[in-house]
């Protein structure tokens, strides 16, 4: 029966540690799965070049947080970064290594991609279950030219924890005071029970779904829109003005972002200030611990992370990923050389 | 008289009872450390919310409140339908396949039955929502909606949005997943029904009718029940199929259209994500509500077995 699980999980933790003890050559991380493609494909040309093998398991960023935190991984990697206390608790330290975007998908006949144009509070306003046809007023004010059809609307989740979600309803907690107040951020929320919900299992659930159900609109990883042809939609900028998901506006999200003033570098990049910046981008992080058993190997994961910063971006932009801007890697490289050392006190870097 | 006491060594007999005898302790172990190790994870959950944990009806990560009566109805529910619709379907297939049809029918027939049984859960998922769900939809939800909700007592089941997937949905993928466990398992039952049985009764004037539910049915009731319980096993524990279809809303909906949750798929979708201890720990404590619940059905179907012997 399924309690055979837990046992089963045991087992793979246990044999997890003890490859990772047996073998210095070979790098394992472990933890959030939207990153999972980039890091592959890093690792494989780092290992071409190298000759270095990097592991990563996309196991979900709370079994990546659990798995560096019982340190039977090299290297923990997160969507929903740790707050500065739990990183100082744990002895660990947090950097974003590349973001991503999220954008909202519907399926109105008639609308084409980029054509509806939304707005943050509407947008929560229908996940509220407070806008329940495509041609209410809220959405007809905002496209004054398209012909929206009365058609209920259905909202489309993801069923399973993801820091998807976390990031999507991050940000509707930013623009609606009464998410937040109501609902909040979660890799896994309770959905409002007055919108006709329907569950997602990953990025291909939910896009299945909205290109099934008519009157659907989803939220999906940017990379997942356009591979699947999905309608997505237009998103107004904290400063106001309707943005294309295009990697510019993503960039500039990025761009904008205050990294300086963010300890342990716990930033959301949603509703960021600045016209140019699409309001759902969200970076994706990695852990470490401060005190490294093993100098070499800490050198060689940092080596990894350095080459992936300045030689992967080709990859990353490929795979709709958003690489992050020289200042953050500057950032990056000081919290190497001041925060890392040996357990012997002598520094990584 | 002298007795002779020959040298002590182990004889192959005294070795046979230890080692069968360790592999049964062995499971008894297992599971005392599964059930141990799930209190352990699920303590948390357990101090925090108390017995009343599996009546909560509210799983809200967001705030840390969990509660298990949401999960626990839909796979109450999504079981019983699989139940209600595999149980009939299996017994016709089996007497079909046991009774009436000639070999070269229920051979093949037979065959194709039991590797139904081999196909791996998460096919059945995916199956069920990019093959059934659209067609369920259109063809079966479409149509309740304009014909059924208008009935007395039951209108309300099928007042929902025809999304293809819910309840409902889950229910009759559980129902092709135990379909085939259940119908093998009683056309086995009824293979051992002697023949001088069947000869009997077609020599008193019976027909096969009668003779399927007079004769031979009650010869192998108890084989009956015990196959569905075996179904209704799988289906209260199973995951990955469900996860698929049932939607993932953690809300009780008199509905079979809504989505729903069931335990197994809520742990499956939340666990890799979860960080919050306290949710973890609930997940964890969610498992050992299905192991009570799954430990419940089974004791009340062995008091079921009893009594009808």
């Amino acid at each position: 029966m399924k309690p055979f699980r837990s046992v089963m999980i045991a087992t793979l933790m246990a044999s997890a540690a003890t490859s990772a003890v047996a073998s210095t050559a070979i790098i394992n991380g472990a933890g959030a799965s939207f990153p999972h493609p980039i890091y592959a494909r890093w690792a494989e040309d780092y290992n071409t070049e190298t000759g270095t093998r990097i592991n990563y398991q996309a196991i979900g960023s709370g079994g990546g947080i659990r798995q560096i935190t019982a340190k039977t991984v090299d290297f923990g990697a997160t969507d929903a970064p740790l707050n500065i206390e739990r990183l100082d608790k744990e002895n660990m330290i947090q950097f974003p290594m590349v973001m991503g975007s999220i954008v909202p998908v519907i399926n109105v006949p008639g609308i084409e991609p980029g054509q509806l144009r939304l707005d943050g509070k509407t947008l929560a306003d229908i996940y509220l279950g407070k806008i329940k046809r495509w041609n209410d007023d809220a959405i007809v004010r905002l496209n004054p030219g398209l012909n929206l059809p009365r058609r209920a609307i259905y909202v489309v989740h993801r069923s399973d924890g993801s820091g998807t979600t976390y990031n999507f309803t991050d940000y509707l907690s930013r623009v609606s005071p009464e998410w937040k107040e109501n609902i909040g951020a979660n890799t896994d929320i309770s959905w409002p029970s007055a919108a006709t919900t329907i569950g997602g299992n990953g990025n291909a659930g939910v896009a299945n779904f909205v290109s099934r159900t008519r009157g659907a609109i989803g939220y999906v990883e940017f990379a997942f829109a356009k591979q699947n042809d999905l309608t997505y939609t237009q998103l107004q900028s904290a400063d106001g003005k309707f943005l294309q998901p295009t990697m510019e506006t993503f960039q500039a999200a990025a761009a904008n972002a205050d990294w300086a003033n963010a300890p342990g570098f716990k930033l959301l990049l949603n509703n960021q200030p600045g016209a140019d910046s699409w309001p759902m981008t969200a970076a994706t992080f990695i852990l470490m611990h401060k005190d490294q058993v093993d100098g070499d190997k800490a050198r060689t994961i940092l080596n990894f992370f350095e080459w992936s910063y300045e030689h992967g971006n080709e990859q990353a932009i490929a795979l709709d990923y958003i690489p992050m801007p020289d200042s953050v890697v500057s950032m990056v490289s000081d919290l190497w050389k001041n925060e890392l050392s040996t357990v012997n006190g002598e520094p990584v870097r | 008289m002298p007795t002779i006491s020959l040298p002590k060594r182990p004889d192959g007999d005294t070795l046979f009872f230890r080692l069968s005898f360790s592999s049964a302790v062995l499971i008894l172990l297992v599971l005392t450390g599964i059930v141990l190790s799930l209190i352990d994870g699920g303590w948390m959950a357990l101090r925090e919310f108390g017995p009343g944990f599996v009546f909560r009806n509210i799983w809200d990560p967001v705030n840390g409140q969990f509660g298990a009566a949401s999960a626990v109805y839909g796979t109450l529910v999504s079981s019983l339908i699989a139940m209600v619709i595999a149980v009939p379907l299996s017994l016709g297939v089996a007497i079909f396949l046991a009774e009436l049809a000639p070999d070269w029918v229920s051979q093949p027939v037979g065959m194709a039955i039991e590797l139904l049984a081999a196909v791996p859960s998460i096919i059945y998922g995916m199956w069920g929502l990019f093959v059934f769900a659209p067609w369920f939809s259109d063809g079966f939800q479409m149509w309740a909606a304009d014909h059924l909700v208008d009935l007395p007592l039951i209108g309300h089941w099928f007042d929902g949005p025809p999304i293809g997937i819910g309840l409902l949905t889950a229910g009759i993928i559980l129902a092709i997943m135990i379909l085939p466990i259940v119908s093998s398992l009683v056309r086995d039952a009824l293979k051992t029904v002697p023949n001088v049985l069947r000869e009997a009764a077609y020599g008193v004037g019976a027909t096969p009718f009668e003779v399927v539910t007079k004769v031979l049915l009650p010869a192998i009731k108890n084989a009956a029940v015990g196959a569905s319980i075996l179904g209704l096993g799988r289906a209260l524990g199973e995951t990955m199929a469900v996860a698929f279809v049932i939607g993932g809303a953690n809300r009780i909906e008199t509905s079979l259209f809504m989505p729903a949750s069931s335990i197994s798929s809520t742990i499956a979708q939340q666990f890799n994500e979860a960080t919050d201890p306290l949710h973890i720990s609930s997940l964890i404590g969610l498992g050992i509500v299905l192991f009570m619940l799954t430990f419940v059905v089974m004791g009340f179907a062995r008091v079921l077995l009893k009594k009808k012997r």
